[in-house]
């Protein structure tokens, strides 16, 4: 009766192409990477096949325009991607999301025509991988502190510094190095460059040993003397800090969509266990206690998902998503921390054991609360869009 | 070389759950897709067109939603599609009559392939019937097909033995889930899909008054129940014991 009241009703669902490009993924990510992920993760083993076969589904390309080489997608499509290949294995999750968000996004975004032309093909065709290169040891959620240096000598910039934490830094060959120009100008002196491993002075220093994603390849960067074309500068002298935080903006949709799928493997594995495992004549998940947990997971589990989306959405309209983005990375990554905990419960003293998938997830949920921002640095960037 | 490649929708089985009461399969709100071994029969239909050129038809009957199910053949590399829109109640007889009509009304084929049977009825009976309908010679179960020019020739699974079979076209031919590996689209072959043609025909328009000759009294999901026997004494008696039931039961033969 009030159908005529609503002149467009708001739906809540993926269109076709959405579905399909889901199914697919799910797909892939099933025959090819559950079989192989817990093995990747006990051997610190970086996803190199895995990423050769998505790229030639076009999965490395996702977001890059088609007259680059890339499929030129919207970036609901790219959260669901995303999702997917993290539902299976997070590593690879989150090296997608690198080389996506974080590499391919900015060069799209601030690059010239020419490093368009030059580097969104091999992006897109997953020739080389992408890694971004900011955090330093002294400067984490303080970018402005980072001390590596760039100085313009003729036709080069001279880079030289350390850079911590980097996904993929073991094997990237694109990557997106933060340096001061201008010391002086704080914050202001901050540039970009788009830099290749095979340039002189570039060298890969220790790969970290860490709790989880250990298939993510994250190292340690060296800049000793590197030589930089002046062409491969990013945006304008001292636009670097602007890049960054936009950049991140995208990357926290990445990260969000990770922890998404994070959860939802979770969520997986916890229905399936409970409704086999037998304790006290019943299978557990007829208990009220295994119950509550799994319908708790399951609701923020698809809050956390339509976060996602929203901030998705609002980034394809032109719109600002800083908060959107903030949110969803925020709400997700807890999510995905809270269901790991609580899907380890749920299979007990199995779910402490290697033999089983939530011991990874557990391992693996904690770094969405970390990095690309922590939960405390999203909580600033939401306030401060609040109160402004 | 023209293939025309029959393709059914059913429901996702691995995801159809059984009411415990009415033993009645629960079929609403459970996934649709693709026919497992129609994406077999679609893939050795890429392999044959990548190797002589031509064109790949996908035909499907169902309802208006499989839509949706044809354009993911299209992404894995169909040309077109074509829909017969038609009741839930068709049996086999009305299936063939109306792919039968339907590849008439199409026209130009050199092959059609079929998977050997779909996964939901599990009947394996459309192959052979449309290729009764339509006079052509049909290689049922094929594990491993060659097109030629002239001729086709495929291995038949006949259990525990293969038989080589040879055709001229225009032929039809059922596969097995073993003859390959269907590919899985790309993101670029997705978008593509959109642009490809799909035509949909009603069954009416292809031949009136058709009744189905098999009526479907009931449906009901198989019930496995535990017998919960359980050998807790000495343990070489134990085994003695579980293998004496489990030849009973003709679990194992003796």
């Amino acid at each position: 009766m009030f159908d005529n009241l609503i002149p467009s009703p708001m739906r809540l669902e993926l269109n076709d192409q959405q579905k399909m490009i889901q199914k697919m993924v799910r797909e892939f990510a099933e025959k090819e990477i559950a079989p192989v992920a817990a093995e990747l993760d006990k051997k610190e083993e970086y996803p190199t096949k895995i990423l050769e076969k998505m790229a030639k589904l076009g999965l490395l390309g996702t977001i890059i325009p088609t007259e680059f080489g890339g499929a030129g997608l919207d970036t609901i499509s790219y959260s669901i991607v995303v999702e997917e290949i993290s539902r299976k294995c997070a590593s690879t999750g989150v090296v997608t999301s690198v080389h996506n968000s974080l590499v391919s996004w900015p060069i799209m975004k601030y690059g010239t025509e020419e490093q368009k032309k030059k580097y969104l093909p091999i992006l897109a065709k997953g020739e080389k991988i992408g890694a971004f290169a900011a955090t330093e040891p002294n400067a984490g959620s303080d970018l402005g502190a980072m001390q590596t240096t760039s100085v313009l000598k003729g036709d080069k910039y001279i880079i030289n510094g350390d850079k911590t934490f980097i996904t993929s830094g073991s094997d990237a060959g694109i990557i997106i190095v933060f340096a001061v120009t201008d010391k002086s100008a704080g914050s202001k002196g901050i540039s970009a460059f788009i830099v290749e491993n095979t340039f002189k002075g570039y060298k890969v220093g220790s790969i970290y040993e860490k709790m989880g994603i250990n298939a993510s390849g994250t190292a340690e960067l060296i800049f000793e003397n590197m030589g930089v074309p002046k062409e491969n500068l990013l945006g304008k002298e001292g636009e670097g800090f602007k890049i960054a935080l936009g950049t991140l903006d995208a990357g926290r949709i990445g990260i969000a969509a990770q922890a998404v799928g994070i959860a939802q493997a979770a969520l997986d594995e916890s229905i399936e266990y409970s409704k086999q495992r037998q304790q006290f004549g019943k299978p557990i998940a007829q208990f009220q206690a295994i119950q509550w947990m799994i319908a708790d997971m399951a609701t923020r589990i698809d809050a956390s998902r339509y976060l996602v989306y929203s901030a998705s959405y609002k980034k394809d309209l032109g719109e600002r998503f800083s908060k959107e983005a903030a949110m969803a990375k925020l709400f997700a990554s807890e999510t995905a921390v809270d269901s790991a905990i609580k899907a380890v419960q749920i299979h007990g003293g199995y779910g402490y054991t290697k033999e089983y998938t939530v011991e990874r997830l557990f391992r693996d949920s904690k770094i969405t609360e970390i990095y690309e921002g922590t939960s405390e640095v999203q909580r600033l960037v939401i306030a401060a869009s609040l109160l402004r | 070389m023209n293939i025309i490649v029959c393709a059914k929708q059913v429901i996702d089985v691995s995801e159809m759950k059984v009411d415990a009461n009415t033993k009645k399969p629960i079929l609403q709100g459970v996934p649709q897709k693709i026919s497992d071994i129609d994406k077999n029969a679609m893939e050795e239909a890429i392999k044959i067109k990548d190797k002589h050129g031509g064109k790949i038809t996908v035909l499907t009957i169902g309802p208006a939603d499989a839509k949706e199910r044809i354009k993911e053949i299209l992404a894995m590399g169909a040309d077109e599609g074509i829909l017969v829109t038609a009741p839930d109640n068709i049996d086999y007889f009305m299936t063939a009559t109306l792919l039968a009509e339907a590849i008439k009304k199409i026209g130009e084929y050199d092959m059609i392939l079929c998977g050997e049977a779909s996964i939901d009825l599990f009947s394996g009976q459309i192959g052979p019937r449309l290729a009764g309908l339509l006079n052509i010679p049909q290689i049922t179960y094929a594990l491993n097909v060659t097109a030629e020019k002239d001729k086709v020739t495929a291995e038949r699974n006949m259990g525990d033995m293969a038989v080589t079979t040879e055709a001229t076209y225009p032929a039809l031919i059922t596969v097995t889930k073993e003859i390959n590996e269907p590919r899985l689209p790309s993101l670029m072959q997705i978008l593509g899909a959109a642009n490809k043609p799909i035509n949909e025909w009603t069954a009416d328009s292809l031949k009136s008054g058709l009744k189905p000759l098999v009526e479907t009294v009931e449906l009901k999901g198989v019930s496995m129940e535990r017998k919960n026997i359980v050998y807790q004494n000495d343990i070489d008696e134990s085994i003695g014991k579980l293998v004496d039931s489990l030849a009973k039961e003709g679990v194992i033969g003796r």
